[in-house]
């Protein structure tokens, strides 16, 4: 796979905030990209350097090993979607995907013929003497996904694409946004501070938190191998403990450790569901919450409150239950690192029942 | 449907309030025959009677102070004053509008204040400073003199003092609408491969093109009819540099109240025709926006 994309050091002030701090990345040709982060955390940024709207105050980006930095928009071969579309709102559908290419003053047929194949891609057919105020937010959205894909660029960026879209239209949107990358081919990063999103659709999924790129990997590796504290924080769930010293299995090496437990790391049980009872803690139900698909249970361990989910065909817990808890793993966080832990005492039962 | 409407010159017909939100009958009347009696005190009754004492002498009499050598000379200097000032306040209206809009940069408050500069001083001021500038004792009246160059009491006077006096109102029409648009579309053109001149030309002047307008109708307007300003500078020169608002004056102290009623009813008419060109303005642009917003069988 060829780099597309390359940046090294990227940072960008707005007088005192820092909003992009020594960025560095690489992008490999026709893969779908998501910048995750919550909100103000610098990937919209980014997304603007990358495209020309914003000039970094430092660092370098290359597209295709040639170095763009002093490029304008107009010359950098992309396509950006913004996150409320920028439709031309005096223009009708047809006016908008067609302004690309009447721009490239390319011939009144062969931009006909594109527009008309563009708008039937996006499932847009019919639609193009509408003006934008006529389209529902996912027509809009759409549009404006055409109207980026006319001049045929290399690089297509879209900023929070989804996030002015209803639930129930946003999932669709997704998956028929995925479905066509992949079938155009053509490089994609997008913006989203929404994990499911990027996990969604993302082929590779970088992490940016207050201006710093966190972790770049599939969405499999960082949820299995978070790096720092932060991305355990944001993918996924967890639960954050100050100290694991009362916690069997894992105190020997690690008594003042901080640690982050998944949910899905914890398995709560009466003592004739668990196998391993000996690497288990005792605990009380304090709280049983009931999430369409699973149970959430809040649970009390010693000093700690922990949240675990139990499937719903197993016997229902009620508040007060005296339960074992058997914590498989963890994440142990050591200043910025992360390291994972698994339960001890869970091998050594094993053993003995061998 | 929410269109996103930005301007908000358009007349909007205002919802009758029913229901527990309705005054009380006597509330409703009073305020209503309030409005009707100021209305017509202040604003028919003046009309009306310009066109009264226009026509008392009969229509020969109004048509000949219409067709007086002066007279047509101060309608000449009226059009020719505005043909000059609307365009050059409109470039200078989109410039200023765009510049406070558009850009950053150390100034700007002072620029935005400015522009609303000619609103808060006096007319009549606004024509001193054109003497004390330009006049024979001012800074520049003996390099002037000098160089047989006539601003003052002459044409060039009147246009300046014009300007100065209907310099806000295209800035001040098209400012809050830019605002309200953002860049955003342009930044989209900009990623499309679109330039400065296409930018503006497809992208910008369509979506303040009824605004512009507006502002302009509202420029001619003040341009026409300014009185206070232009009389300090004009000197009054009868044929030469008098516009209709000072012919109007000079004709009504001579007591020929037929002919300067005559000729003031020119401006009354244009007045009206400024009204119904903005009217159709107005309604074009709703027309404009209800057929974007319905439509849904196309």
């Amino acid at each position: 796979m060829t780099t597309h994309i390359s940046v090294k050091g990227l940072s960008k002030s707005y007088g005192r905030f820092e909003a992009v701090r020594n960025v560095s990345f690489d992008i490999g040709k026709g893969r779908l990209i998501g910048l995750l982060g919550p909100s103000g955390g610098g990937k919209t940024t980014i997304l603007r350097m990358l495209a020309g709207l914003e000039t970094p105050d430092a660092g370098d980006i290359y597209f295709h090993n040639k170095r763009v930095n002093d490029l304008p928009p107009q010359k950098r071969g992309i396509g950006f979607v913004f996150q409320n579309y920028a439709l031309f709102r005096h223009m009708t559908v047809f006016d908008n995907v067609a302004f690309g290419l009447k721009v490239q003053k390319k011939k009144k047929a062969e931009i006909r013929e594109r527009v008309l194949h563009l708008l039937k891609l996006t499932g847009l057919a019919g639609l193009e003497s509408r003006y934008p105020q006529q389209l529902s937010g996912g027509q809009r959205q759409r549009v404006a996904f055409a109207r980026a894909l006319a001049p045929e660029p290399e690089l297509l960026l879209l900023d929070e694409p989804f996030a002015a879209i209803d639930a129930k239209v946003r999932k669709e949107l997704r998956t028929w946004l995925k479905e066509m990358i992949n079938r155009l081919g053509i490089t994609t990063i997008f913006v989203t501070h929404d994990q499911e999103e990027a996990v969604e659709v993302a082929d590779e999924i970088m992490i940016i938190h207050q201006g710093r790129l966190e972790q770049k990997g599939t969405p499999y590796e960082i949820y299995k191998n978070p790096q720092t504290p932060f991305v355990v924080g944001f993918i996924g769930e967890s639960n954050t403990l100050d100290d694991i010293a009362h916690l069997k299995g894992f105190h020997d090496d690690h008594a003042d450790t901080k640690a982050m437990i998944r949910p899905e790391f914890i398995e709560i049980g009466f003592e004739d569901e668990i196998v391993h009872r000996s690497a288990a803690e005792r605990g009380v139900v304090r709280n049983v919450y009931f999430r369409g698909a699973n149970w959430q249970i809040e649970v009390e361990v010693g000093p700690y409150r922990l949240s675990a989910y139990r499937p719903l065909e197993r016997r229902t817990l009620n508040p007060g239950d005296e339960v074992l808890v058997l914590i498989h793993r963890m994440y142990l966080v050591n200043g910025e690192q992360i390291s994972v832990a698994e339960n001890v005492l869970k091998r050594e039962a094993l053993a003995i029942h061998i | 449907m929410a269109g996103s409407v930005t301007a908000n010159y358009v007349s909007a017909t205002a919802a009758a309030r029913t229901g527990p939100l309705a005054e009380p009958a006597w509330v409703r009347r009073t305020l209503i025959a309030v409005a009707v009696i100021f209305l017509a005190l202040l604003l028919i009754l003046p009309l009306v009677t310009v066109f009264y004492y226009a026509f008392k002498e009969g229509v020969r009499v109004y048509f000949a102070a219409l067709s007086e050598p002066d007279a047509l000379s101060a309608v000449r200097l009226t059009l020719l004053t505005a043909a000059i000032v609307v365009p050059a306040n409109t470039l200078f209206g989109i410039a200023a509008a765009w510049a406070i809009t558009k850009f950053r940069f150390p100034g700007k408050n002072v620029l935005t204040t400015l522009i609303d500069l000619p609103f808060a001083i006096s007319p009549v001021i606004a024509g001193l400073i054109f003497i004390l500038v330009f006049g024979a004792r001012g800074w520049f009246g003996p390099w002037l003199t000098e160089h047989d160059i006539k601003i003052v009491f002459a044409v060039p006077g009147i246009v300046l003092a014009t300007a100065f006096v209907t310099f806000p109102f295209v800035a001040r029409e098209l400012i809050p609408l830019m605002q309200a648009q953002g860049t955003q579309e342009e930044e989209a053109a900009t990623t499309l491969g679109a330039r400065g001149w296409t930018i503006f030309w497809r992208i910008v002047l369509p979506n303040i093109k009824w605004g512009l307008l507006y502002g302009i109708i509202l420029c001619n307007a003040r341009a026409m009819g300014e009185f206070g300003a232009v009389s300090v500078v004009s000197g009054h020169i009868r044929g030469v540099t008098n516009t209709i608002p000072l012919h109007v004056q000079i004709v009504y102290n001579e007591y020929k109240f037929a002919a300067a009623f005559a000729v003031a009813s020119l401006l009354m008419l244009l007045a009206f025709a400024t009204l119904a060109v903005k009217s159709f303005v107005e309604w074009k642009y709703a027309r404009g926006l209800a057929m974007k917003e319905s439509g849904e069988s196309i």
